[in-house]
């Protein structure tokens, strides 16, 4: 479904991604993981091409997200992303967020688009929240109708970048709780993230990154083991001491 | 001290003093409207990527903003007419005169209001599959416009007082119709005091909208 192939980006002299590849099959779960800074962001804002990259290949359901006679409009709208800020639009209600989209890129009439709206809500658990605006959210709710937001477009695959960073603990759980589920629907997802608990829970492989390489690309089960590489060992004995 | 007020002056002198507050409101308006629809072509030409037409906006802004105001009403009501070689009536030569000169301050506000959208937007605008045109329209401009109103209508108050340097080319403004018939008349005190209070109720009222469309459009 997505397949990065030797994938390299410079910001000027600097090196952020070096030589990457990995591939997220239909119906996989791959947590990307690693240090800050390891270019992991990075690598998933280059899959619907939000970052260009200098060097390699990358392609979504067989198309190829750096040639120029893409359609990238298109191809996004077909992958969700969740961002690690949410990145609501301030001066929409939660409603309208999940309407915007499918309106104007899918073409769908308004009454649809709401309809859908209105089930997504109830799916994360936001029957009521609707019509209340952004601000008014806690950053939980803020996180789950940006799930919903990508959801609405009925996306082939789900990049999530950092999605709980930004959340109180007490918060984390309810939107990781969402993504268990759509992960055990059989969504398409790669996750960047650093909650272990969740990896082990839902992912099928982990990959570990750190200055910009793909240390580690394991099952998971491979990964939580015996990491092979000593950097994913110390990184691992890090995060999971607390 | 002043003698005995004659306030009945106003009235006689009504329609005297309208066609002044006619021609300083027309001015207003479509300066405004003129300095506004400019504002936002040098603004996203101040964006662009394409540098020289970035720094050619940047330069134009720089000296304009720099210049005093009555310079370049004089310098319009000059040159307008050397450069298409016809004579311009004195309201015309104004109005260029102040659309381009409140097109550079407007087109900064605008440029501030534009970059003070988060770049996180954009992306997760783009990433919905939205093209780089429709997240300019439906999630950068609203909110840029809603950080901007303010700082906009303020500006445009300021235009409405600067308006009355029209005088300098012997244009007949709402403040200059006053001062001709204070000065016949000698009754400066009337005139000026309901010149000012004009001014005061429109300030005020414009302002009062400033705050009404804040509250409305809070986030």
């Amino acid at each position: 479904m997505i397949e990065l192939a030797n994938v390299s980006k410079w910001y000027g002299p600097f090196q952020v991604l070096n030589d990457c590849s990995m591939r997220v099959a239909k119906g996989e779960v791959v947590v990307i993981c690693g240090p800050s800074g390891s270019g992991k962001s990075t690598l998933i804002k280059c899959i619907n091409g939000l970052e260009p990259f200098t060097k390699g290949t990358i392609t979504v359901d067989g198309i190829s997200v750096g040639a120029r006679a893409t359609n990238l409009p298109r191809l996004r709208s077909r992958i969700g992303m969740v961002f690690q800020n949410f990145e609501l639009f301030p001066h929409m209600t939660a409603g309208q967020n999940i309407v915007l989209a499918q309106q104007k890129v899918l073409g769908r009439d308004r009454a649809t688009a709401e309809v859908k709206a209105r089930e997504l809500l109830a799916r994360m658990g936001l029957n009521e929240q609707a019509s209340k605006y952004p601000a008014q959210l806690s950053g939980g709710q803020q996180q789950r109708v940006a799930i919903a937001r990508a959801l609405a477009m009925d996306p082939i695959a789900m990049l999530f970048d950092e999605p709980t960073s930004a959340l109180d603990p007490e918060m984390i759980t309810e939107v990781l709780d969402v993504m268990v589920n759509l992960a055990e629907e059989g969504m398409t997802m790669a996750v960047v993230t650093h909650e272990m608990g969740f990896a082990r829970k839902v992912a099928d492989r982990v990959v570990f990154m750190d200055q910009g390489v793909i240390v580690e690309d394991a099952d998971k089960d491979a990964f939580f083991g015996t990491p092979r590489s000593e950097r994913a060992q110390v990184f691992l004995s890090k995060i999971l001491q607390h | 001290m002043f003698g005995k007020f004659d306030f009945g002056i106003l009235w006689t002198n009504g329609p005297f003093l309208w066609n002044g507050m006619l021609l300083t409101l027309q001015l207003t308006v479509l300066a405004i409207g003129g300095g506004l629809l400019l504002g936002v072509i040098l603004a996203v030409a101040r964006l662009s990527p394409i540098k020289p037409l970035s720094w050619l906006v940047e330069g134009y802004v720089n000296f304009l903003r720099s210049m005093p105001l009555i310079l370049v009403i004089f310098w319009f009501y000059t040159l307008v007419p050397k450069l298409i070689a016809r004579p311009v009536s004195g309201f015309y030569s104004v109005l260029i005169a102040f659309i381009m000169f409140e097109a550079a301050y407007y087109s900064e506000i605008i440029r501030a209001g534009i970059s003070s959208v988060r770049r996180g937007q954009i992306s997760a605008a783009l990433a919905l599959g939205l093209t780089n045109m429709q997240a300019m329209r439906y999630v950068v401009l609203p909110q840029a416009v809603r950080n901007m109103i303010p700082v906009l209508l303020t500006q445009s108050i300021v235009m409405l007082q600067d308006t009355s340097l029209v005088y300098v080319v012997g244009l007949r403004d709402f403040l200059t119709s006053a001062d001709i018939i204070a000065t016949r008349d000698n009754r400066p005190t009337e005139l000026y005091l309901f010149v000012a209070l004009v001014f005061l109720v429109a300030c005020f009222a414009a302002s009062r909208l400033v705050n009404q469309l804040r509250r409305r459009y809070a986030l």
